[in-house]
């Protein structure tokens, strides 16, 4: 059994505790317009052309962006950086694209890791049926949850799909008494209004004692780049990158509530 | 920091380095006397010694409270023509270079022309060592393959145990009366040489105490003139300190920061050490006056702060002596790497962290001065709060402290051979040196250039550059049937240029043995007394010579290249390999880009290319490790660059990893400059290769931008890095915390930026001191951004 992975980066410092390795998933069942990994979003490899600059000459490359990997190679890897889990007390993160969305493959790859004894958090954005998600409950010591918008119409809108299901395995996986980490990306115009964080707060308070932290990540329009090389519109061109201060006021909200907020990405 | 300090920092920020020409005339004035003729070598040495310290000028800077200059003022550097004699030229060099220049005024030319050159030409220890040196040296030393601390500097290199702390000079005198009395001129063929070398550090001894009395003389002088009556108090105090230490043992804090200042002046008065001495253990030293002091109530943490800051500032007022030609191209700096130790463990193997660690550190944050250089010794016992406390300093980027692996330097001295309990006392020192502080002689020797190794063995052994046979004749690389085969002739060629090389170090340490004793220094290093031995003939209990390797990154990625793209891969053939690198990839780019971007390099823990990382360290230490060495001790390894990296780079053509000709080689133990991408765990896990504990240090220099320290988080990640990278015996990692927008703004406006320290490789410097060349190395070096 094989996964497509897109990358697989050490030293990940914010991807939950400690010092970590994430594990990046290709495919997505979303497709947030503001997403800073476009090629992420398929779930096949693709093809880019890459410029390789030496000495001002420029050298045109094909690069593919998606490996086929098995278990067995990417625990090789992982393996690779104990020493600092161990000393930090972090592990592995496995992000993407959407990891449930190759459900199989994660499973057999959960497994492993736990059978290591290494910390393994899931960075997901819930879009998936419930069953899937449960099987990985085994395994997982902490879930990064992403929540976009609380409005399901907006919610459509911008990231292709409802929110309902989100919500609804939010909920269950509190219900089971997971550790979660909330990660907001705060999209300025899109989902950084009163009305939006009023409906987090209301339905946060349903699941707090789970709650770990709250990540809100600023929108930096760092990905310009890649939407060009991957051929993909770019409908944020006019978004501005969202300054790190400018969450000054929501952390401080939210903290006021009594959660550990954390702001960055 | 309060006004006195901010106008003594001001001051010392602001005088200009120059020649002083004070102790050469005295030295000359001394041997012109002929006087020397009378008496054996060492206690000529000796007097000479006394000479200078009673006749050079005392110089007393205004509002300070440690005193004392080598020369007659703040950054007037003395020479050493019995050591290497500076030409007019080299006098016009040193005055009108760009970087680390040194102002020579109209006397000290005339001076140097009239008096100077014309007794010492001919008799300098540099034309001796010259001299005596065979061709097979000469030809390698010229080729670039290695150079040579001794030529214009003394063997120094050795750090203050406590001794000082617990003997005054009379106490010394004292047990070197013992000493002589005890000499067997029956049954002991050397007693009449340790006789000889036991006065000679008497003589030295009783030096020092008359030099301390003609400050505490002028001190007292001072104090009569003095109309503001709170400094007439304190000149008055600082003339009872004079008088009581170095004569005695010191009693408090103040003393004994005063004393050791003494005994500094001391031994870079007497010659001039490669790597000027150093205090070691600074917070262990003085915490028990720290302690006193509070108890009966003479001193408060704000006197003891000023009074360290006082002793900071005198660091910087003495620039490393200048250099000239190759040898200021290897480490061309003001910088004289006096490094501080702080924490690591008591003798008993206890955590020897204390509250006096703490205030150093405030001391270190609050100077921000090139000089002394700092470092902490992390040993798994210390708390991590000390390391956080550190990593804070860190991060206003000013290059330092640098990050010791106590547990690693422990191993790597008790390997050697000391006691557990004197390698505990050790530390590090210069960049990264490991040594037993008090007990060891271990003198680094030359820099050596791995990279330049793997070239002659791709020319048989004939150096283009020079046009000279460097090393030996090995086959014809075509003929390589496999990377084995390379690999092989690699090792013959190591094995002839490190043998070269120490059999000069024989010549050498001997000609120093006979010709240069230093008995000023000797009186502190255990066991010289004991053994009526100077430091220079092996007097001291543990005697080690290290050749430094340079390159290792550059060296890995080279033979690694080899190996994918002739040997394994078969992308081109030997020949078509030689031929891109006799024509520095010129029509061969596309080739280049391939050895550029698509080629295992050492820095990303990654086994392919790591295993050549390994098979070159495993080849030097072999060839070098224990061999013996002409006074008593042994040779061993450690791998740093200071800025030899770059000068080693310049006398070498293109290299297989895609490096085009007169490039900087990789420094230390770090990949070659942007060769890494996985991130800096990937770096300390390629570094951890090597088996760290078989050298006397390394180094590894990471680069870092300042937000990779925001916050407690980040704070603990770092130094959960660095216990990472000590558990796998890393020696020593530095953080270099700039970002490159504000080096290039310092490069393009260079007077915006005149307090922009950075590390360069094992110390810190002023950015704008460094060559262009190095500046450009040190803002391409990867950055690490994002977190």
């Amino acid at each position: 059994m094989q996964g497509l992975v897109f990358d697989i980066r050490r030293f990940t410092v914010h991807d939950g505790p400690g010092i970590r390795t994430t594990v990046f998933f290709k495919g997505c069942p979303l497709s947030c317009i503001w997403c800073h990994n476009p090629e992420s979003q398929y779930g096949f490899p693709e093809t880019t052309i890459k410029n390789l600059s030496l000495e001002g000459r420029i050298f045109k490359e094909e690069e593919v962006s998606g490996l086929w990997m098995n278990v067995d190679e990417i625990i090789e890897e992982v393996e690779k950086d104990r020493v600092f889990y161990d000393e930090s007390g972090g592990g592995i993160t496995v992000s993407g694209g959407e990891p449930t969305s190759q459900a199989d493959f994660l499973l057999a790859l959960l497994g492993e890791m736990k059978a290591r004894g290494l910390n393994v958090a899931l960075d997901t954005c819930g879009y998936v049926n419930w069953n899937q998600l449960a099987a990985t409950m085994n395994y997982v010591d902490l879930y990064l949850y992403d929540l976009k918008l609380m409005d399901e119409a907006l919610h459509l809108k911008y990231t292709g799909v409802s929110n309902k299901q989100i919500l609804e395995n939010l909920l269950k996986l509190a219900g089971f008494g997971k550790e979660i980490i909330i990660r907001l990306p705060v999209i300025p115009g899109i989902n950084d209004s009163d009305e939006n964080f009023g409906a987090l707060k209301l339905f946060l308070e349903r699941i707090k004692p789970r709650v770990r932290e709250i990540n809100l990540l600023p929108y930096h329009a760092a990905a310009g780049n890649k939407y060009k090389r991957f051929g993909k519109l770019n409908s944020m061109k006019n978004i501005k990158s969202m300054p790190m201060e400018a969450l000054q006021g929501r952390k401080t909200e939210l903290e006021g509530l009594g959660y550990t907020v954390k702001t960055g990405g | 920091m309060n006004d006195r300090i901010k106008k003594l920092r001001e001051q010392s920020l602001n005088a200009v380095n120059c020649i002083s020409a004070e102790r050469a005339i005295l030295l000359t004035e001394f041997y012109e006397t002929g006087i020397v003729s009378q008496f054996s070598l060492p206690v000529g040495r000796a007097m000479a010694f006394d000479y200078i310290l009673g006749k050079k000028s005392v110089c007393i800077n205004d509002g300070e409270l440690i005193t004392g200059e080598r020369g007659p003022a703040p950054k007037a550097c003395p020479t050493y023509p019995e050591i290497c004699l500076h030409s007019l030229e080299d006098l016009e060099i040193l005055d009108s270079r760009k970087k680390v220049s040194f102002k020579v005024d109209e006397s000290v030319r005339r001076v140097y022309a009239e008096k100077i050159i014309p007794f010492w030409k001919g008799r300098s220890n540099r034309e001796r060592i010259m001299n005596s040196l065979p061709v097979e040296w000469l030809n390698a030393y010229e080729a670039g393959i290695f150079t040579e601390f001794q030529e214009q500097r003394a063997p120094g290199h050795t750090v203050l145990g406590n001794k000082i702390y617990r003997f005054g000079m009379t106490d010394l005198v004292k047990q070197i009366g013992e000493e002589a009395g005890r000499l067997d001129f029956i049954n002991d063929s050397a007693a009449f040489e340790k006789r000889e070398e036991l006065k000679a550090m008497e003589i030295a001894a009783k030096a020092l105490i008359s030099f301390a009395e003609r400050h505490a003389a002028e001190l007292e002088k001072l104090a009569k003139k003095e109309p503001a009556k709170n400094r007439k108090a304190e000149l008055m105090k600082m003339a009872l300190i004079c008088r009581r230490v170095p004569a005695y043992a010191p009693e408090t804090f103040h003393e004994a920061l005063q004393y050791y200042w003494f005994v500094h002046l001391g031994v870079i008065t007497e010659l001039n050490p490669w790597d000027s001495f150093n205090p070691g253990r600074l917070d262990q030293h003085l915490l028990p006056f720290y302690r006193k002091g509070l108890e009966d109530g003479t001193l408060d943490k704000e006197k003891a702060v000023e009074l360290l800051l006082s002793f900071w500032i005198k660091f910087n007022n003495h620039p490393s002596p200048p250099k000239v030609g190759v040898t200021a191209l290897e480490s061309n700096t003001y910088t004289d790497f006096c490094l501080i130790n702080l924490g690591g463990v008591k003798a008993d193997g206890t955590d020897a962290v204390n509250e006096l660690t703490f205030i150093i550190l405030d001391v270190i944050e609050e100077m921000r001065l090139l000089q002394p250089s700092s470092m902490v010794q992390v040993s798994k016992k210390n708390p991590d709060s000390f390391i956080h406390r550190t990593l804070q300093i860190t991060k206003t980027g000013f290059g330092q402290p640098s990050y010791f692996n106590t547990d690693a330097i422990t191993q790597e001295l008790v390997r050697q051979g000391k006691s557990l309990e004197d390698a505990r006392n050790g530390g590090a020192s210069g960049c990264v040196e490991a040594g037993a502080f008090g007990t060891e002689a271990y003198i680094l020797s030359g820099y050596f250039n791995l990279a330049k190794v793997l070239e002659l063995t791709l020319n048989e052994g004939f150096d283009t550059r020079t046009g000279k046979q460097a090393g030996i004749k090995t086959a014809n690389p075509e003929t390589f049937a496999s990377f084995e085969d390379l690999a092989e002739a690699f090792g013959q060629q190591l094995e002839y240029l490190t043998a070269v090389k120490i059999r000069g170090n024989n010549m050498i340490h001997r000609i120093f043995a006979g010709q240069m004793p230093v008995p000023f220094l000797s009186l502190f290093i255990d066991d010289c007394i004991r053994n009526g031995m100077d430091y220079n003939a092996g007097g001291a209990r543990y005697n080690t010579t290290y050749i430094q390797g340079v390159g290792l990154g550059s060296i890995t990625d080279a033979l690694t290249s080899i190996k994918y793209h002739v040997f394994d891969k078969k992308t081109i053939t030997m020949k078509g390999l030689l031929k891109a690198l006799s024509a520095d990839f010129m029509d061969f780019e596309e080739f280049r880009k391939e050895l550029v971007y698509h080629t295992p390099k050492y820095g990303n823990d990654d086994d392919y290319a790591d295993e050549q990382a390994r098979l070159v360290f495993g080849m030097f230490f072999k060839a070098v490790d224990s061999k013996p060495t002409s006074v008593g001790g042994r040779h061993r390894i450690n791998m740093l660059p200071t800025t030899s990296h770059v000068y080693f780079g310049s006398v070498i053509g293109a290299l297989p990893d895609g490096r085009m000709a007169g490039q900087p080689l990789s420094e230390g133990i770090s990949p070659f400059q942007g060769a890494d991408h996985k991130g800096p765990t990937a770096v300390l896990k390629s570094a951890a290769k090597i088996d760290q504990l078989l050298t006397g240090g390394t180094l590894l220099n990471q680069k870092f931008s300042p937000s990779f320290f925001d916050g407690q988080e980040a704070i603990a990640k770092l130094t959960s890095l660095i216990r990472g990278y000590f558990r796998m015996d890393g020696h020593h990692i530095q953080f270099n915390v700039v970002s490159a927008a504000t080096l290039r703004d310092a490069q393009k406006y260079p007077e915006k930026h005149r307090d922009l320290i950075v590390r360069v490789a094992g110390y810190s410097d002023y950015f704008n001191d460094l060559g262009e060349d190095l500046q450009n190395e040190i803002i391409r070096r990867t950055e690490h951004e994002g977190v």
